[in-house]
């Protein structure tokens, strides 16, 4: 069976535009802290969202409502209407992480999908079989920790399909388990739905020295005319131990495009695209290319060769943790 | 209030693991929570010491509970986790990896790296048997409070990180293999010559993150000093002290005395810093704008010029 192409979509257009290059599902989110990407201007509201479902539906595609930030104590409601509408808007599945939420579409939508987010960081046969017991989870989308072989050990001892990621941005801690964000900014992924959010970053550009800060610390330093990447938290360069590096991930990102075949073999059943954030011609020609990628697998063809690479950030690409050595 | 104190989250000597445990039978602590959450690959070194600190701290009148790993990969940890089930003490699950692995009936708690973040998720660990919970630390305030009334509804006793470094993320890569050039997989134990975990700090040199193999903590050392009362209003019922390579015991004491009112929260700061003058210490997870944030006094704060 060919491997399904997962695509993000950040806005109706992007939605449009990834339907149209061949995606066979998309996922989006509500434009609040319900979804992970909570970024300003980005994601759906009530009627886009259903317009963008039955636009999806009309050309043979399905769509996932991302509802995977962790429901503030006291206000969950907030998170439960986000789960209703995705249900009324006809969303083919939501996606979720907390366990109070799983348990709230379970009881009250037990016929609305549910798929596991990555952000409930569940990393073995036996958490994500308790999670297929417990609320009927169909699909979970593996964290960012297991090495292609460990992948395929997991399908061997599950009914639940798996989806994992293969480009784009690459956490390198476990998915919803990380707090970095908020101790230095006040903002987390799990809380808020943003990681090292833009409106803490700060940049300063004494004689010739470009410095970026995230909440107060500087995390990166360039001449003026080098490359500035992002500073995000987890790819900053640190000082430790006497010198100075990039101690937890180069300001690298994912692109496991070569590892298609293997990653099939390992019995994955969708392969998942990082980016709402992105642009409708970034998702656009990102997901052609693995459309085409997995169409010529599927055919019996070679792969099309490093068609990405410009694509992606600062030009550096890992695969991650898919090999073991990574580690 | 009671005081737990947590798993160390260091890579120590099997001797001096032991010897903690030997001192905290005498220190005035409820409760104690040990065995590996980081990394088990350091497990064989000390698990042989486990049974005896179990029953010296329980000779001791000490509430003790076996925590599963933070992260679970790995075959022999898919085991080692299972086995923890049957050991005969409860266990702090840490991974809901552990869950399936307990009888419907069976009671467990919950520490603070499973993401209980709502009365929702409290519920629902409830009714699968959670008796006791310690929040994760990144919760504020007004979350603890909610979740301190629900615990009380559901029956479950609610802990809150107290004092140490705190936990910011575990990963599947070794970060002191890592910065030694080599992988997890033959990280030679690197992560052992820093029993507090390894100082990381930024580009200007500010004190910032702790390094510790596959987890990351906070440089700084997180203190409900100033919250006592807060948290005892809203209904808390313990506090969790992490274990550090100096004065842990003397730490003990310092907070037992802010339980009995012999002390105010001021003169608990003066003692954390006699105990340690170079720690810098952190309450913004629970009232301030972040994390490192510090509420004690105008003239730190912490990591930040």
């Amino acid at each position: 069976m060919v491997m399904e192409i997962v695509c993000p979509a950040g806005t109706p257009a992007a939605l449009r535009a990834a339907v149209k290059a061949g995606a066979h599902t998309i996922y989006c989110g509500f434009a609040d802290e319900t979804n992970a990407r909570n970024f300003p201007g980005l994601n759906f509201d009530r009627s886009e969202m259903r317009d963008g479902v039955a636009f999806a539906h009309t050309h043979g595609a399905k769509v996932l409502v991302a509802i995977n930030t962790f429901p503030r104590a006291g206000e969950e409601v907030i998170w439960h209407r986000a789960i209703d509408d995705a249900a009324a808007s006809s969303a083919d599945a939501v996606i979720l992480a907390d366990l109070g939420l799983l348990n709230y579409a379970a009881q009250n939508h037990p016929d609305l999908r549910r798929h596991l987010s990555v952000q409930a960081a569940a990393a073995n046969a036996d958490v994500i079989n308790f999670y297929a017991e417990a609320f009927g989870v169909k699909r979970v989308v593996l964290p960012r920790v297991l090495s292609v072989p460990e992948i395929a050990e997991i399908n061997a001892e599950t009914e639940v399909e798996t989806e994992v990621f293969v480009f784009g941005g690459l956490c390198v801690m476990a998915e919803g388990r990380c707090s970095l964000s908020s101790y230095a900014t006040g903002l987390s992924p799990n809380m808020n739905g943003v990681c090292s959010p833009a409106s803490h970053v700060e940049y300063s550009d004494d004689q010739g020295v470009l410095d970026a800060r995230l909440g107060g610390y500087t995390i990166h330093r360039v001449g003026k005319n080098d490359p500035a990447p992002y500073p995000t938290l987890c790819k900053g360069c640190f000082n430790a131990s006497g010198k100075s590096s990039h101690l937890f991930e180069d300001p690298v990102s994912l692109n496991a495009e070569r590892l298609i075949p293997q990653l099939q073999q390992a019995g994955v059943a969708a392969l998942k695209i990082e980016g709402r954030q992105r642009s409708r011609s970034y998702v656009a020609q990102v997901v052609r290319n693995f459309r085409a990628a997995v169409d010529a697998l599927e055919a019996g063809h070679p792969l099309p060769e490093g068609m990405l690479a410009r694509l992606s950030e600062g030009q550096a690409m890992t695969t991650g943790a898919y090999k073991k050595t990574w580690r | 209030m009671e005081l737990t104190v947590g798993p160390n989250q260091f890579f120590w000597s099997a001797d001096r693991w032991a010897a903690l445990y030997n001192d905290l039978a005498d220190a005035p602590v409820n409760r104690v929570v040990l065995g590996e959450l980081v990394c088990s690959k350091r497990l064989p070194f000390y698990q042989d010491r486990i049974p005896d600190a179990v029953s010296t701290l329980q000779a001791a009148g000490k509430s003790v509970a076996l925590t599963s790993l933070a992260l679970v990969t790995l075959k022999r940890e898919r085991k080692l986790t299972c086995e923890l089930a049957e050991m005969g003490v409860e266990v702090e699950i840490n991974d809901l990896t552990a869950l399936p692995f307990f009888p419907q009936s069976t009671r467990f708690s919950v520490g603070p790296l499973v993401n209980i973040y709502n009365e929702g998720t409290l519920a629902w660990l409830a009714a699968r048997g959670a008796q006791r919970v310690c929040l994760p630390p990144e919760l504020p305030l007004s979350s603890v409070e909610v979740l301190a009334a629900a615990g009380a509804d559901l029956g479950v006793t609610i802990e809150v990180w107290g004092h140490g470094r705190l936990p910011l993320a575990i990963s599947g890569r070794c970060y002191h293999a890592r910065m030694h050039g080599r992988t997890k997989d033959n990280c030679q134990f690197a992560c052992e010559d820093d029993p507090d975990g390894l100082d990381v700090r930024t580009l200007d040199d500010q004190p910032f993150l702790a390094m510790n193999g596959v987890q990351t903590l906070s440089d700084s050392y997180a203190s409900t000093a100033h919250h006592i009362d807060a948290l005892a209003k809203a209904g808390v019922s313990a506090l969790r002290l992490s274990p550090q390579s100096t004065g842990f015991t003397a730490l003990c004491d310092v907070y037992r005395r802010l339980l009995e009112d012999q002390c105010d929260g001021e003169q608990t700061v003066e003692a954390i810093r006699n105990i340690d003058s170079s720690a810098r210490l952190s309450n913004g997870f629970l009232t301030g704008d972040f994390g490192a944030d510090w509420s004690g006094d105008a003239a730190q704060v912490s990591g930040r010029t």
